[in-house]
């Protein structure tokens, strides 16, 4: 066996500039498989001394072709590829996407689906922010702050893991309704957990808030204005740091959203250091919300009462020949969707999600289609890193938080 | 709520006119245009009615139909908390609208990627590089005559002896 010479391998990507435009500038490339760019983002960057003139992004490494995958599962049996959109939160991808069908079938939740999902997103976006800011702030060097987040987020997948039997890819929503219930003590360790997150989250607050090398390196960095931001399709925490509060959970409340009380956190210049208190402070109201939504839960079914969708109980599809059926067909042919087309958006972790479906009836969707926040962000992603250094490159792609499973699909 | 419904009822009556169809689809107001309206009724829009947030460009693949591509445009009032949809029918021979980058920042890769996965040209946009996809791929993976098994390694396949 031989492998060809490098060299003969094509290029996937031609950049869009190859020459410098001013004299002694350098084009450099940086990833697509770098252990500073974290996730598979290559950047071919024009760099003048120090000096970062411009940037051409690339993504795409990650593609594995999830829209043309869905086009040949039923709708239930995609979901597994949904979890693995932006799998550090992909609690919120599953009810995105349920909620998108849901509402081309008409079907309205059960009180106690609806509060279980909103504690559980809010739970994810946790998880999604400690994600993010223990990264970022590893890429900087403090590997303290980084150990005591990605603690604090062990201690909420292993608990995830206990409802939903897996830590990242859970793969728990179902149109119509939720895969299990709660199991026993689950509510008791959630609020143990939060507790603890309170001490570990201000340890890191203690940590690096007013610490010399951390404002240096994030302070007036990567500063974007709330027009730029908007006008290159930026929401979530990034839009938000920039000073104006637009949140769908308050925007266009869905969900529980509308019987919760929270904040929108919002920052001042939408530099680095905005996005990482923006994030910080948004742990701070999801722990708020999901103490609520803690006393909100009532007993009751999980999922709705309808055939079209939800499976009958297990007992019943060995004893009685109805529920076989429907079992069967529901297994087979998958849910019906009446033909139509919707865009259904939650409030991800980084921004809007949505999920444009399009059904022509039947059990496998025609057409299903991600607008997923990460990508957007790639598309002006170079607003943030043109005129810095070539070092505040790592701070501001790490506050930006790039998912690869959302943005190549 | 209220100020987003009045806003949707006054675009669909001022747009109205310059659209083949108007409707609401579970809370969108959606608008049929042709590919010559598209960037006068996305200007407006924006201008007029404060859209300003342009979320996502995606097509729409009916293989038995004539033309067969939908282009759909979502957009977003960041102010009114409001979203309207436009649609617009292009032909497979001739799968071409104008692009919305002078409107919009966001639409230059949201256009790439709609031009790599359906082949639709976006006029006007200088940068329709592939974006998910690499250089040298051929055709276009989302269309329905697509063979989902294709496979168009870019780097060739060892030939491994047993």
């Amino acid at each position: 066996m031989s492998l060809p010479p490098l060299t003969t391998l094509p290029n996937p990507i031609r950049p869009a500039f190859t020459k410098g435009l001013t004299p002694g500038s350098v084009i450099v490339n940086i990833g697509p498989s770098h252990p500073a760019t974290h996730g598979t983002i290559q950047i071919v960057a024009e760099i003048s001394g120090e000096r970062v003139v411009r940037t051409d992004v690339h993504c795409g490494y990650l593609h594995r072709g999830f829209e043309k995958e869905c086009e040949s599962h039923t709708w239930h049996t995609l979901i597994p590829y949904v979890d693995r959109l932006n799998y550090c939160s992909a609690l919120i991808n599953d009810f995105a996407y349920c909620e998108a069908v849901e509402k081309l079938m008409g079907i309205e939740l059960t009180p106690r689906c609806r509060h279980l999902r909103t504690l559980l997103a809010e739970y994810s976006r946790i998880a999604d922010h400690l994600t993010c800011v223990a990264a970022a702030l590893m890429e900087m060097g403090a590997m303290t702050a980084f150990l005591y987040l990605v603690t604090i987020r062990d201690y909420v997948y292993e608990h995830i893991a206990d409802l939903t039997g897996a830590r990242v890819t859970h793969s728990y929503g179902r149109i119509g309704g939720l895969a299990r219930d709660l199991p026993d003590g689950w509510l008791q360790r959630l609020e143990e957990i939060l507790d603890q997150m309170d001490t570990f989250v201000d340890r890191v607050h203690g940590l690096v808030d007013r610490n010399r090398i951390f404002i240096d390196r994030m302070r007036d960095v990567g500063v974007i204005a709330t027009a730029e931001a908007i006008n290159w399709g930026f929401t979530g925490p990034i839009l938000r740091s920039t000073g104006t509060p637009r949140d769908l959970r308050k925007d266009t409340p869905y969900l529980s959203y509308g019987e919760l009380e929270f904040e929108i956190p919002v920052g001042i210049k939408g530099d680095n250091y905005d996005r990482y208190y923006v994030r910080m402070r948004e742990i701070d109201e999801s722990k708020h919300m999901i103490r609520q939504l803690i006393d909100m839960l009532q007993p009751g079914p999980i999922s709705v009462d309808d055939r079209r969708c939800t499976l009958p109980e297990k007992q019943a599809v060995y004893t009685e020949i109805e529920a076989l059926i429907y079992h069967f067909k529901l297994i087979m042919d998958g849910i019906q969707v009446p033909a139509g087309e919707t865009y259904s958006a939650h409030e991800g972790a980084n921004g809007e999600l949505g999920f444009y479906l399009v059904s022509v009836g039947g059990g496998v969707p025609w057409k299903v289609h991600c607008r997923s926040p990460s990508f957007v962000h790639m598309g002006g992603v170079h607003r943030m890193l043109d005129g810095y250094q070539l070092a505040d490159l790592v701070p501001t792609f790490g506050s930006v938080n790039m998912i690869g499973g959302e943005c190549d699909r | 709520m209220g100020t987003g419904e009045n806003l949707l009822e006054r675009v669909q009556a001022s747009l109205g006119a310059q659209a083949l169809e108007t409707g609401m689809a579970h809370g969108i107001l959606v608008l049929q245009i042709t590919a010559e309206s598209l960037v006068p009724v996305a200007g407006r829009l924006k201008q007029e009615f404060g859209f300003d947030l342009f979320l996502d460009v995606t097509a729409t693949d009916w293989p038995q139909r004539r033309p067969r591509f939908d282009v759909v445009y979502h957009f977003y009032s960041a102010r009114d908390f409001v979203r309207v949809r436009l649609k617009t029918q292009v032909e497979e021979t001739d799968p071409t609208v104008d692009t919305l980058v002078p409107l919009y920042g966001s639409a230059r890769y949201m256009e790439r990627e709609c031009h790599e996965m359906y082949g639709i040209r976006f006029r006007g946009n200088d940068d329709l590089r592939p974006l998910l996809l690499y250089e040298g791929f051929v055709g276009h993976p989302l269309r329905k005559d697509y063979p989902k098994q294709r496979e168009q390694p870019l780097v060739p396949y060892r030939d491994v002896k047993p």
